[in-house]
């Protein structure tokens, strides 16, 4: 199973706001990238303006291997947004380079999510304009 | 410990010097007022905050026109200009808002308590005033929706987790809930058990929005999820209502007509990675590193321990908080929080750390905190429903999953 939308309701639509633009660029050729300090390497996630490491304002956009494992779960039994059909779960996912991402999973249902359960990175494109990075069971 | 807990560095070389803490032993809470709590007013929050403060000033001996300062909510709809006519106040000496929802509740009498000890105000009024039943309630449809549309409005982080679906307030600390009875092998008996023994005390409580409406094992059981593992019990209740709490010094209250809750301590705490209750990205997202500072700090000011500490009132939005936050203040050991709460013994009346003795967020009110002040003042006077023998320290803190904070009254 896989979130199932209204899609007659508002559709969420990503904001492309300054520091997250580089993530929806890549979202934009179905990869999965990252923000890296351009002087030290340090991975950034959630992208800030300005490396908390080194300072540096110099930042760069790095695919990341779009495997990882269930970090925790919720399931909705209600929806809150009138665009998703309860029920439905949403996931943190752990990426092997340690970041964590906030996600559904597709074709899973809500009881066979595992915390530690290894995943893989999918582009799910709910709309003309709207994809999303999702998850798919390895 | 903490360098689990978050990214950088806990920075020692900050912290407060017990030796200059100014508001210790000298600033008190001299008064208390609150409205009825319902799921309807049927009026403003301009009003209802009126009413509140009228009570709070009428409770300390004061006149209206004594009150020369006054905190507020930013979450408060209302600005000064708006309270004060109503009021009829003609001018404050001292004014101010703290963010972040019920993180605001023990940090706004902190701010009070620093503004009448350096003397830039005398009486300072703090208050929280919402219809959050009849008019904004969180998680409500089309929240997340309308969030959106506005890319400037908050940060982008809202783009990294509206989309998925995971758009309210109860979704964001199931995520966490997740995560700790995962780690510590917590079960929903577990969290059963935090709602039972809060609602156990609503029953000697008139105000509780469930009075009367005792609960079991069995009706936790069996209620309806609402975001799993959360079902309706775990979550606190949305109303209407408005509570007021009047700060001087601890000079003053000497000739006021209450006996005044003298603030041993209080302490605002951030850590970083912080995103708001949403701070998924720390090594941990199990434990609450701001608690966690908090307490070190409110230990350290006010000398003395969580063993002292006769009553307390933990903030309650969801269940899974109390046990968390007795961790992190150092009630019991890490994971042990769950175990400390079964069966509600060690946190009922004659427990030894009786917790939300008036039925707090999950069974009174949801007065974004407010409510859990006024209990632990209660306490110090000797007035509670629900009255802990010979209490010296009565402890109350601050919302969960944005900077937060924790205040000590001592009789
Ligand atoms: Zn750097």
């Amino acid at each position: 199973m896989s979130v199932e939308y209204n899609k007659e309701n508002p559709m969420p639509v990503p904001t492309r706001y300054f520091d997250y633009e580089g993530y929806w660029k890549g979202i934009d050729e179905n990869k999965l990238t990252l923000q890296k300090c351009g002087d030290c390497g340090a991975w950034c996630h959630q992208p800030q303006p300005m490396c908390p490491d080194c300072h540096s304002i110099e930042r760069k956009w790095e695919e990341v291997s779009g495997k990882g494992t269930v970090y925790s779960w919720v399931t909705y039994h209600e929806s809150q947004e009138p665009s998703f059909k309860a029920p439905y779960s949403v996931v943190l996912v752990e990426l092997e380079e340690g970041m964590r991402l906030i996600s559904n999973l597709v074709d899973v249902k809500p009881d066979e999510i595992e915390i530690g359960m290894k995943v893989e990175v999918v582009f799910d494109k709910i709309m003309d304009e709207i994809t999303l990075p999702k998850f798919k069971k390895v | 410990m903490f360098d689990q807990y978050v990214a950088r560095r806990y920075r020692t070389d900050l912290r407060p010097d017990p030796e200059t803490y100014l508001i210790k032993d000298k600033t008190a809470v001299v008064g208390v007022g609150q409205t009825e709590f319902s799921k309807g007013s049927g009026r403003s929050t301009v009003q209802l905050a009126c009413e509140a403060i009228k009570a709070a000033v009428t409770d300390a001996g004061l006149k209206m026109s004594d009150i020369d300062g006054l905190m507020k909510y930013t979450q408060d709809p209302n600005d000064e200009h708006t309270l004060i006519d109503a009021l009829g106040i003609e001018n404050l000496n001292y004014f101010g808002e703290l963010n972040h929802g019920g993180g605001a509740c023990t940090p706004s009498i902190m701010h009070a308590a620093v503004a009448v000890a350096t003397g830039v105000a005398k009486y300072v009024v703090c208050y929280r005033s919402l219809n959050q039943y009849s008019d904004m309630r969180y998680g409500r449809r089309g929240m997340a929706m309308a969030a959106m549309t506005k890319p400037m409005s908050r940060n982008g982080n809202d783009g990294l987790i509206a989309p998925y679906g995971l758009t309210s307030p109860v979704s964001w600390v199931a995520m966490f809930a997740r995560r700790y009875m995962y780690m510590y092998g917590a079960t929903r008996e577990h969290l059963g058990w935090v709602s039972i023994s809060i609602r156990k005390m609503a029953q000697n409580n008139p105000d509780a929005i469930f009075y009367g409406k005792p609960m079991t094992m069995e009706d936790y059981l069996n209620i309806r999820m609402i975001v799993e593992p959360f079902c309706l019990y775990d979550c606190c209740i949305d109303v209407d209502g408005a509570v007021a709490i009047i700060v001087t010094t601890a000079e003053r209250a000497k000739d006021l007509k209450q006996t005044p809750a003298i603030i041993l301590g209080a302490t605002q705490a951030t850590a970083s990675d912080g995103v708001m209750m949403t701070s998924y990205h720390r090594p941990r997202i199990e434990r609450i590193p701001e608690s966690w500072y908090a307490g070190e700090e409110l230990w350290r000011v006010t000398g003395v321990t969580p063993k002292d500490i006769d009553v307390c009132q933990l903030y309650d939005a969801f269940s899974v908080l109390v046990p968390a936050q007795l961790e992190e203040y150092g009630f019991c050991g890490e994971g042990e929080g769950a175990d400390f709460c079964w069966e509600g013994k060690r946190i009922g009346i004659d427990g030894e750390l009786p917790l939300n003795t008036s039925g707090s967020l999950l069974s009174e009110a949801y007065i974004h905190g407010m409510n859990l002040i006024v209990e632990a003042v209660r306490q110090i006077r000797g007035t509670s429903v629900n009255q802990v023998k010979d209490v010296e320290l009565s402890m109350s803190t601050a919302g969960l999953g944005v900077p937060t904070g924790a205040i000590i009254f001592r009789r």
